[in-house]
């Protein structure tokens, strides 16, 4: 099974999926995370998804629980680079990603998370 | 009767040639009908000399041809078919009636031959017809369908016509993309050209929201005339937190003010 990389920059962690993500995988990457979150003390969670072209509502419901799970240990979520493919996907799956917050790419990924902890 | 039709091919071919230029009422000249008429008909000449030879394929791809050109020039059914058809008058008139029963026979079978090419030539005016009409269909929704950069990070969707699935596809394909291009924050969807929005439209437009909204962008809706909030109203159509606007110049406004961006007069600066 493939492991996603989760990088710290600052007080972000950023994980960049480049690979299909498989189930296992994700499961994988949220209990990764939340390890790293509580290790590292970030405040904010950065998802990069700028190389996955293919989703399901499995992979659409991740981002939703990995809100919610960062929001508990006070870290907020970001999701990036979402191909319109992709978007129109999850519109049609009926998917809103309630609670995720989303930005075009990674530069105005980290800016809305800068703005929105302001100098906390 | 292919023997016929080498006999008196001049007095026929004549008679074909005025026929059928008087079909097209001018719209094409006697030396264009003729120079296509005896092409085909010397095709018509050897395919009844060899009823299963290779001319019989070659009349028939001359004819689609020509058909084709004729839908695409805008002749209307007939005035194509009747180029075929033609072709039995100037026959009959041609019959010197010295043959008796066999050559009354004759005709009626090239008679039944003609027929069966014109229902041909027929069929691929329609075809081409139709090939037409799915083409210009393509265009139109191409046309209709631009995105525009409006100002830096502020792109623009002037929507005009009937908005259905196949447009609101395009739509929001291309806008989504071009956000995605140009790292464009905000997108104005301007609705002034639209003439009605139903249930259907309004969730198509719900949709291409919330689309963009996933990917980190927002969608101001702009252009709402009085008769259109009446109708939303009215349908009980909820848009929920999507900014609506009643001009696009509010809807740009809003976008600036939303990107840091202030207008200033020439006095104030």
């Amino acid at each position: 099974m493939q492991q996603i990389p989760i990088l710290k920059i600052g007080r972000f962690l950023l994980v960049s999926i480049q690979i299909d993500l498989q189930d296992q995988t994700v499961v994988a990457l949220q209990e990764d995370l939340a390890d790293s979150i509580v290790k590292t003390g970030a405040r904010g969670v950065i998802i990069d998804i700028s190389a996955v072209d293919i989703v399901d509502s499995y992979i659409g419901r991740m981002f939703s629980t990995i809100a919610a799970m960062s929001r508990l240990m006070d870290a907020e979520t970001v999701v990036v680079g979402m191909r319109p493919a992709v978007a129109i996907t999850l519109v049609e799956l009926g998917l809103s990603l309630d609670g995720v917050r989303t930005a075009l790419d990674l530069e105005q990924g980290m800016r809305l998370l800068e703005s929105s902890l302001g100098d906390r | 009767m292919s023997h016929l039709l080498r006999s008196r091919r001049d007095a026929v071919l004549g008679r074909w040639v005025e026929l059928v230029t008087e079909g097209t009422r001018g719209r094409m000249t006697e030396g264009e009908v003729r120079s296509e008429l005896t092409e085909l008909y010397g095709l018509v000449e050897g395919a009844l000399t060899d009823p299963g030879g290779t001319t019989a394929g070659e009349l028939r791809a001359a004819l689609a041809d020509i058909s084709r050109s004729r839908a695409r020039q805008g002749f209307s059914p007939t005035e194509t078919a009747v180029a075929v058809f033609a072709l039995k008058r100037a026959v009959h008139e041609n019959l010197d009636g010295t043959g008796g029963d066999a050559a009354y026979a004759d005709f009626i079978d090239f008679s039944a031959y003609i027929d069966e090419l014109g229902l041909a030539t027929f069929e691929t005016y329609a075809n081409a017809r139709e090939q037409v009409i799915a083409d210009q269909a393509e265009q139109l929704l191409e046309l209709s369908t631009p995105v525009v950069k409006l100002w830096d990070g502020i792109l623009g969707v002037p929507l005009v016509g009937t908005l259905d699935s196949a447009r609101t596809q395009v739509v929001m394909e291309t806008m989504l993309q071009l956000l995605a291009d140009t790292g464009s924050r905000y997108a104005v969807i301007d609705i002034t050209g639209v003439p009605a929005v139903d249930t259907e439209v309004a969730q198509h437009l719900l949709k291409t929201v919330m689309a963009a909204r996933l990917m980190g962008a927002e969608c101001v809706i702009s252009g709402i005339r009085p008769q259109i909030a009446h109708t939303i109203a009215a349908l009980g159509i909820e848009f929920g937190d999507i900014v609506t606007k009643s001009s696009l110049a509010d809807a740009l406004a809003y976008a600036m003010r939303g990107s840091g961006l202030r207008v200033l007069s020439g006095t104030d600066a």
